[in-house]
C-alpha cells in the first residue's frame, strides 16, 4: 500500500518535469535566430514556401496561442509531424526506438553483471593483484574515448578477423543470432565506460558494507566468508547500485546516439542527427520530448527497485 | 577445578598499521569453567574487544599477525583450528552480542531469516521450523507478540528489542558460552538493566558461561562471581568480584572503583582517573599506568611488573601496593 502512495507520488512529481521539458522544447523552436519559418525552409526557399511553413506550424499565431495549441497535441499523443518526410514524429520512433532500443539494453545486460562482479571481487579482494587488475581496468573503461576503442575493435574483429559484422543493424526477428551478433560490438563499446564506472562504485559500496558491524554479526554466527558475501553485504551493496542504474541506462542512451554513427545504425541517434542536419525541427522537438519521458519512465523504474531492495524505504 | 571450559594463555595480538605492528593485547590469560560468569573491565582502548573476538577468530588475516598463546576450548587449542572447524564453532558453540544493536542487525533482512540462519547452518533444520524456532526464541527473549515481530525488519524495532533480537541469535544454538561485549552501553538506564536481567536469568535456563565486557565495574560487580581488569592491551587485576571490591590491589581498579557512581545518595562529581589510555603505538617503559599512578614509585618506571598471586584467586600487577599490605 505505502509502495502504491509512494508510487504515486513519484508520478505527480514527474509532471511538472515533463511539463517543463515540453515549454522548452516548444521554445527551441524560437530560439533560432531570425524567423523559424524562413530558417525551416532553407536559403533557397520563395516568400510563398517559407509562408506555406509558416501556416503549417502554426507560426502565423500568437506565441502564447501556439504553446497551448502544441500541449493540447502533446496531450493527445500527438508529437508533432516531420515536415521533411510527411511521417509523424511517433511514426518516426517507433520505426527506429527497436535499434536503439536493443544497443541500450544489450549494452546494459552487459554493463549491470560485469560491473557488479567486478566491483565486489575488487572489493572482497582488496589490495592483492585482482583490485589492482579491475582498477585498472576500470581505469582504462573510463579514460579511453569509446569511439577510439570501437574503430580498434573493428579494425580487429571485422576487418582482420572478420568475425563479426563491421555496420549495421540486423532487426530481431530475422533471428536472434544475427540481432545479437551485430549488435555484440558496437553495444560493448558503449558499455566500456559505464563497466568502468559500475566496477568503482560498486567496489567503493561494498567495501563500506564490508566494514559494517552486521557483516562482523554474520561472521560471528559462522556464516561462510562466500555466503556473507553473497547474502549479507551484496543486497546492502545493492542499495547504492541501484540508484546508479538509472544513470547509465540513461547515459547509456545518450552514448548510442554516438555510437550508432560509428557502426551505421538506424536509429534514434541518428534520427535526431539527420533531423538537425536536414533543419527538421518538428522531429527535433518530438524525439527530445518523447527521449525525456523516457528518462523519467526509466527513473521512475529504478524508483520501483529501489523500494524493493530496501525495506527501510519500503516501510517507512 | 575441573578442567575448564574455556583456557586463555599468553594471548597477544598485534595489528598492522601504518606506523608499525600494534600490540592490542599483550599475555592476557584467564580460565572459565562451565555456567561461570567472567567480567572483563577496563577504559576504551584497553584491548577487551581484541580479546573477545580473538576468541571466535574474527580479526581480519590481511591486518593481524597469527594471535600466539593458546586459547583451549573443549580439548582443542581454537588457535589453530582450521577455519571450517572454528565456522562450526562461532555461533554454534560460543556465540557473541556486541555493543551496538542499530548496526549489528542486517537491515535488509528480516528478523525471521537472521535467527533462522543460525539454526539452519548448525543443526540443519529446514526453513519452516527454523522460522518456528525463530518465533519461539523471540518469546524467551521477552519479546511481546512474537509471531507477528518476527517479520520485522530492525528499523521496525526499538533499540532495547534490537539487543534482544541479537540476543536471540546469539543463544539460539544453545551455545556453551556466550560473550556480551559491552551488550548495554548503547542502551538507557532502564533498558540496560531489563537485558542484564535477562541475560542473567537465559544464562541460569541455558546453563551458559558467560563473559561480559564493560567498562562499567558496577554492571560487572552485579553480574559476575570473577573480574578482570583490562589496562592498555594487560591484565592488571584479575579477582573473584567480592575480594576485588573489598580489596582492590591495583591503583586503577581502586580509580575505577572510585568512578561507579554510589546509588544510595546524589553526587555532584565523580571522581575520574586523570589522563587517558596511552596510545598503544607508544612504547612505555615499566609500568604502562605509571604515567596516571598517584601511587607511582620510581621502580615503576623502570621494570614492568609481573601479573603475581595477592590472594584466593588474586592476581595483580601492582609490587608497591603488595609491599604496602604485606607490611602495615
Ligand atoms: N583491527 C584493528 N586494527 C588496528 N588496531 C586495532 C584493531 N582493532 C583494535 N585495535 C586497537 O586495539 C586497541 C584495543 O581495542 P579494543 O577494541 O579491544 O578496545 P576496547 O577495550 O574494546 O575498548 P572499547 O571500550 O572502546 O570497546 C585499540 O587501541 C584499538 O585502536
Ligand atoms: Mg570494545
Amino acid at each position: 500500500m505505502r509502495m502504491l502512495r509512494r508510487l504515486l507520488l513519484r508520478l505527480g512529481q514527474a509532471i511538472p518535469v515533463i511539463l517543463v521539458v515540453a515549454v522548452l522544447a516548444f521554445f527551441l523552436m524560437h530560439l533560432l535566430p531570425g524567423d523559424p519559418a524562413a530558417v525551416i525552409a532553407g536559403p533557397e526557399a520563395g516568400a510563398e514556401a517559407v509562408e506555406r511553413i509558416r501556416r503549417q506550424l502554426g507560426l502565423d499565431r500568437s506565441i502564447p496561442e501556439q504553446l497551448l495549441v502544441w500541449l493540447w497535441h502533446l496531450a493527445q499523443g500527438d508529437f508533432g509531424t516531420s515536415i521533411i518526410h510527411n511521417q509523424s514524429v511517433l511514426q518516426a520512433l517507433a520505426d527506429r526506438m527497436p535499434v536503439t532500443a536493443s544497443l541500450t539494453l544489450v549494452a546494459f545486460a552487459m554493463t549491470i553483471p560485469i560491473g557488479i562482479v567486478l566491483g565486489v571481487a575488487a572489493a572482497k579482494f582488496r589490495n592483492t593483484w585482482v583490485d589492482s587488475a579491475v582498477m585498472l581496468m576500470a581505469l582504462i573503461g573510463v579514460s579511453v574515448p569509446g569511439f577510439w576503442i570501437a574503430i580498434l575493435s573493428v579494425i580487429l574483429f571485422s576487418v582482420t578477423l572478420g568475425w563479426l559484422p563491421a555496420s549495421g543493424y540486423v532487426p530481431l526477428s530475422e533471428g536472434v543470432w544475427p540481432w545479437l551478433r551485430a549488435l555484440i560490438q558496437p553495444a560493448a563499446m558503449l558499455a566500456l565506460f559505464q563497466i568502468g564506472f559500475l566496477a568503482r562504485m560498486a567496489r567503493s559500496a561494498t567495501l563500506d558494507v564490508l566494514d559494517q558491524d552486521y557483516i562482523r554479526t554474520a561472521r560471528a554466527k559462522g556464516v561462510s566468508e562466500w555466503r556473507t558475501i553473497a547474502k549479507h553485504a551484496f543486497r546492502n551493496t545493492l542499495i547504492p547500485v541501484v540508484t546508479t542504474t538509472g544513470i547509465i541506462l540513461s547515459l547509456l542512451m545518450g552514448g548510442s546516439v554516438v555510437i550508432e554513427q560509428v557502426f551505421a545504425m538506424p536509429g534514434v541517434g541518428r534520427l535526431i542527427v539527420q533531423a538537425i542536419l536536414t533543419r527538421d525541427y518538428p522531429m527535433v522537438q518530438g524525439t527530445l520530448l518523447a527521449l525525456a519521458f523516457l528518462f523519467v519512465a526509466i527513473n521512475l523504474m529504478v524508483d520501483i527497485v529501489y523500494t524493493w531492495v530496501d525495506p527501510r524505504v519500503r516501510y517507512d | 577445578m575441573t578442567t575448564p571450559l574455556l583456557a586463555v594463555r599468553d594471548l597477544t595480538v598485534q595489528f598492522r598499521t601504518d606506523a608499525g605492528w600494534l600490540t592490542a593485547v599483550e599475555n592476557v590469560g584467564f580460565e572459565l569453567g562451565a555456567q561461570e560468569t567472567l567480567g572483563i573491565v577496563g577504559e576504551s582502548g584497553s584491548g577487551k574487544s581484541v580479546t573477545a573476538l580473538s576468541l571466535l577468530g574474527l580479526h581480519a588475516a590481511s591486518t593481524t599477525r597469527l594471535p600466539t598463546g593458546s586459547i583451549d576450548y573443549a580439548g582443542q587449542n581454537l588457535l589453530k583450528l582450521p577455519e571450517r572447524a572454528m565456522r562450526r564453532i562461532r555461533g554454534g558453540e560460543i556465540a557473541m552480542i556486541f555493543q551496538d544493536p542499530m548496526s549489528s542487525l542486517n537491515p535488509v533482512l528480516t528478523v525471521a531469516d537472521q535467527i533462522s540462519e543460525t539454526v539452519m547452518l548448525h543443526q540443519g533444520l529446514d526453513r519452516a521450523a527454523a522460522r518456528k524456532r525463530a518465533v519461539g526464541l523471540l518469546d524467551m527473549v521477552r519479546i511481546a507478540d512474537a509471531a507477528h515481530r518476527v517479520d520485522a525488519y530492525p528499523h521496525q524495532l526499538s533499540g532495547g528489542m534490537r539487543q534482544r533480537v541479537m540476543i536471540a541469535i546469539a543463544i539460539a544454538c544453545r551455545p556453551k558460552l556466550l560473550i556480551a561485549d559491552e551488550p548495554t552501553t548503547a542502551l538507557d538506564v532502564t533498558i540496560q538493566a531489563q537485558i542484564l536481567d535477562l541475560l542473567r536469568e537465559l544464562q541460569a535456563e541455558l546453563g551458559m558461561s558467560v563473559i561480559l565486557i564493560s567498562h562499567d565495574l558496577g554492571v560487572i560487580a552485579e553480574f559476575a562471581r570473577r573480574v578482570m581488569v583490562m589496562y592498555a592491551g594487560r591484565v592488571v587485576e584479575a579477582a573473584p568480584s567480592r575480594a576485588l571490591f573489598r580489596q582492590p590491589m591495583h591503583p586503577y581498579t581502586s580509580g575505577l572503583l572510585a568512578a561507579i557512581p554510589p546509588l544510595d545518595h546524589d553526587v555532584t562529581r565523580l571522581s575520574t582517573i586523570a589522563g587517558s589510555i596511552p596510545d598503544p603505538a607508544r612504547r612505555i617503559p615499566g609500568c604502562r599506568f605509571s604515567p596516571r599512578c598517584a601511587e607511582v614509585e620510581a621502580a615503576c618506571r623502570e621494570t614492568a611488573p609481573d601479573l603475581v598471586t595477592v590472594g584466593a584467586g588474586h592476581l595483580a600487577r601492582c609490587p608497591p601496593r603488595l609491599h604496602r599490605m604485606a607490611a602495615p
